[in-house]
């Protein structure tokens, strides 16, 4: 009875579970060592983001600028780095530099009501250009030693990037479920005015959702910029829409109110495993985005089949228990 | 008056969800007339003027237009057997010029078909000369005074060839020169044979501008009269004259002090000015008046919903400002919406957290929120107030309305308030829980809540209140007390009437 809530993210593990085993049946090497460790390693900072993502959509909102956002913190990391401040001080600072545009976006659309989608279109191309404009195009290069794999040696630092990207799903998943904060989350996607009739208020949620979507994206800039020599001016393009389909895919209506931070998880496993299966299974690979086109199409079909299931299933149940009443 | 019948709806019967809004309502509309249709607020004026224009089916009852038998009556049928409405809002499209917003209702051309501009534009002209209205066809519609929009409809109706015309409420918002204007044009459709339903809670403009009138109380329809036969009090009575049968669970209650004091309120925003009203503990004021008289705006701008902006709000003898719906409810004011469906409750979420909303510090610990005591909570007040339910897990959504109040009510219970607002708390809910309602209203002020109650239900006003506040044109005109209160005087005072005559529609009682 209490999986039936959950609908969704079980039939995304499902479909997660039929992909590793046709895998796994057609090309067992797909469970080495090395490869499970470089699929976590390549998808923890989309995680990250998808987590701010997840929270975003619960309350009726979406970010599209957090591509361009991850550049602009990713780039600021290598400058920081390279001037001189200690590895210990880049954590905050692209935290908060993170958080700032967040908040940019939250002001406008939970304050001043703009719709999200175009505010943030805005600053995907805002904050694109300006970095072009003023790295002009150039990587960040030379970086201090201590900076790559923050000085930790690759093994420690690739379980710490691992250890951080799910440490944050759980503790956002359980404040979610547990705090009067996740709560406010979600009576804000499904009602806003009737939460703020209840005592909410829903631009403040709003607005500090995109301050935490901005301060993972942030988070998951550091973590994935450290992972290589240079930093790359152009870095986190298309990460709006790997986010956004994790999210969908993982069970949230993109309408709001609905959702897990568990089928997040799901939808981002599954969404970021599919290209490397497809090379061990010998296809193509150009096929990747192809078939996550129509995982996300799949998705909303599914929703909605369910949804008819799902009203047809009440009713039965609601005309049961008026007869037991008598 | 021999003049053909063009409308006749014969014993129209509508219900919304279980609740009856029709029950036996019949009108009928001749060329030439200007046809008065009157009742208080939920009598069924508006259903059945949408069973008329389409825009609802009904569910029993004949409705014929020029003697054919309308079966499958659709805006689109109405619209092509000549039945037009005019709204109180104009319902023009504002970025489009006059004479396009004319052509809209007037044009036949298909998806492909290609626009005749000059014609177009000396059309509109020609309709536009016919309502008397001097307005360029060129204008954007959104840029007109709401008289000159309401002039555009008219004429869109008679370029669409309208023979039945109904005007909803044409006046309500229009100034003295502005309605002798309207009825003017209204005379000039009638010299044309135009049929016109015309609704209207103005009722001294009646005998200046209609014929007939029709009155509709509980969805039935009472009794049509010529309008030179009929005074206002006799109106007055047909639209009350309902038997307070209904035993209400009102009990006397200690009253104590006084809690909630308005002096003076305004809300420029929401048009309520000059409030006086004030709640004691154990009392029940029932907040009576017509939509639109500013009961709710009353309501949203002592919840903080609409910001105060002349005159003070006392709670307990001491000024407060009440900046948000959260300042409200911390200084212990809940104020159940009107409209559950849409804002009473997040129907989505289940029973516990939809009670818990409001006071998620009561299961808030350090560890986070308590489950268990949630579903204590939440298995208290289902069982307290009789909400039918499968589980206490279930999304709010799949419970009937009259069990969806029920749990919107628990969650202002729960915050422990000392004033509880009620907006319509039992409209559209079925017979027994409303009677449940209403004898937890009666509990809640013997513990000494203060409740102010707005209903638009008089038999419910009469028999739940100690006080009966009636507003007229945003603000209180007059507080009776119980012993004072009739189904007349309140509804005389809703309808702007003064207190002498009021006191002549009191003696004029049988």
């Amino acid at each position: 009875m209490k999986l039936s809530r959950y609908k969704r993210e079980v039939s995304a593990a499902l479909a997660y579970v039929a992909l590793l085993l046709a895998v796994g049946a057609a090309a067992p090497t797909f469970f080495g060592a090395g490869n499970l460790r470089d699929l976590a390693l390549n998808n923890a900072p989309v995680l990250l983001v998808a987590v701010g993502m997840t929270l975003v959509i619960l309350v009726g909102e979406i970010d599209i600028s957090v591509g361009s956002q991850f550049a602009v913190c990713s780039v600021a990391a290598g400058w920081m780095a390279k001037e001189g401040v200690p590895v210990v001080a880049l954590l905050p600072l692209v935290l908060l530099l993170g958080a700032l545009m967040g908040a940019l976006n939250g002001a406008l659309v939970g304050y001043l009501r703009l719709p999200s989608i175009i505010v943030t279109l805005a600053m995907l191309v805002a904050w694109r250009d300006a970095l072009r404009w003023v790295t002009q195009g150039e990587w960040v290069q030379n970086l201090p030693p201590n900076f790559q794999w923050f000085g930790l040696g690759q093994t420690l630092a690739q379980w710490l990037i691992v250890g951080v990207a799910l440490g944050v799903l759980v503790a956002f998943s359980w404040m979610l479920r547990n705090l009067g904060a996740g709560r406010a989350v979600y009576a804000t996607g499904s009602d806003a005015e009737a939460a703020r009739l209840a005592g909410i208020e829903p631009r403040r949620v709003v607005f500090g959702v995109f301050v935490l979507m901005g301060a993972l994206t942030g988070l998951a800039a550091l973590l994935n910029a450290v992972r290589f020599s240079a930093v790359p001016s152009n870095a986190g393009i298309g990460l709006e829409l790997k986010a956004v389909a994790a999210v969908v895919v993982g069970g949230a209506a993109i309408t709001g109110g609905r959702g897990t931070l568990i089928g997040t998880l799901i939808g981002a496993a599954l969404l970021g495993t599919i290209g490397t299966a497809l090379t061990f299974v010998g296809i193509n690979p150009f096929w990747e985005k192809a078939i996550q086109g129509a995982i996300i199409l799949a998705a909303l079909v599914s929703d909605v089949a369910l949804g008819h299931f799902e009203r047809m299933r009440v009713g039965g149940l609601t005309l049961k228990t008026a007869g037991a009443a008598k | 008056m021999a003049e053909a019948t063009l409308l006749r709806a014969t014993d129209i019967t509508k219900s919304y969800a279980g609740v009856q809004a029709l029950k036996s309502a019949s009108l009928e509309l001749r060329a030439g007339e200007v046809h008065a249709l009157i009742g208080e607020n939920g009598a069924g004026k508006s259903t059945l003027i949408k069973v008329i224009t389409g825009a609802v089916s009904a569910d029993g009852g004949e409705l014929q237009i020029e003697g054919k038998t309308v079966t499958h009556n659709s805006p689109r049928v109405a619209k092509e057997l000549g039945v037009a409405a005019i709204y109180q809002q104009p319902a023009l499209f504002p970025e489009l010029t006059v004479a396009e917003n004319i052509a809209l209702g007037v044009e036949q051309s298909g998806m492909g078909g290609r626009v005749d501009w000059k014609s177009r534009r000396r059309r509109a002209a020609e309709l536009l000369a016919q309502v008397g209205a001097r307005i360029d066809p060129d204008r954007d519609a959104g840029d007109l005074t709401m008289p000159q929009q309401q002039l555009v409809e008219i004429a869109r109706a008679l370029g669409a060839d309208a023979k039945v015309l109904i005007l909803d409420e044409p006046t309500a918002s229009l100034s003295e020169e502005d309605t002798q204007n309207l009825f003017n044009v209204i005379r000039s459709l009638r010299e044309r044979g135009v049929g016109m339903v015309y609704i209207s809670h103005r009722l001294e403009e009646l005998p200046v501008i209609a014929d007939r009138v029709t009155v509709l109380r509980d969805g039935r329809t009472i009794d049509t009269r010529l309008m030179s036969e009929v005074n206002r009090q006799q109106l007055i009575q047909m639209m009350v004259g309902r038997e307070l049968s209904a035993v209400f669970p009102k009990r006397e209650v200690e009253l104590g002090d006084v809690v909630l004091e308005l002096r003076d309120l305004g809300c420029a925003e929401s048009g309520v000015h000059d409030i006086d009203l004030s709640v004691r503990a154990g009392e029940i004021v029932g907040l009576a008046g017509l939509v639109g008289a500013g009961r709710t705006e009353l309501a949203r701008a002592v919840f903080g919903l609409t910001p105060v902006d002349s005159g003070e709000i006392l709670l307990r003898g001491k000024p407060v400002r009440i900046g948000s719906p959260a300042a409200a409810i911390r200084r212990g004011i809940a104020y159940l919406p009107e409209d559950r469906r849409r804002h009473g409750v997040i129907l989505d979420m289940q029973i516990g957290s939809n009670i818990t909303l409001a006071s998620l510090d009561q299961i808030s610990s350090g560890a986070g929120l308590d489950f268990r005591r949630e579903r204590e909570i939440a298995g208290d007040y289902t069982r307290r107030l009789g909400v039918k339910t499968p589980a206490i897990y279930v999304p709010v959504a799949t419970l009937s309305g009259g069990n969806q109040q029920k749990v919107a009510l628990s969650r202002w219970l729960l915050t422990k308030p000392s004033v509880l607002i009620l907006d319509e708390p039992t409209q559209g809910i079925d017979v027994g829980a409303k009677s449940e309602i209403h004898a937890l209203m009666t509990d809640l002020a013997a513990e000494g809540v203060a409740v102010l109650m707005i209903s638009s239900e008089l038999p419910e006003i009469l028999g739940m209140s100690d006080r009966v506040a009636v507003m007229h044109g945003g603000t209180v005109v007059e507080i009776l007390d119980r012993a004072d209160a009739t189904q007349e005087k309140v509804l005389a005072l809703a309808l702007g009437h003064d207190a002498a005559e009021v006191s002549g529609v009191a003696e004029a009682r049988p």
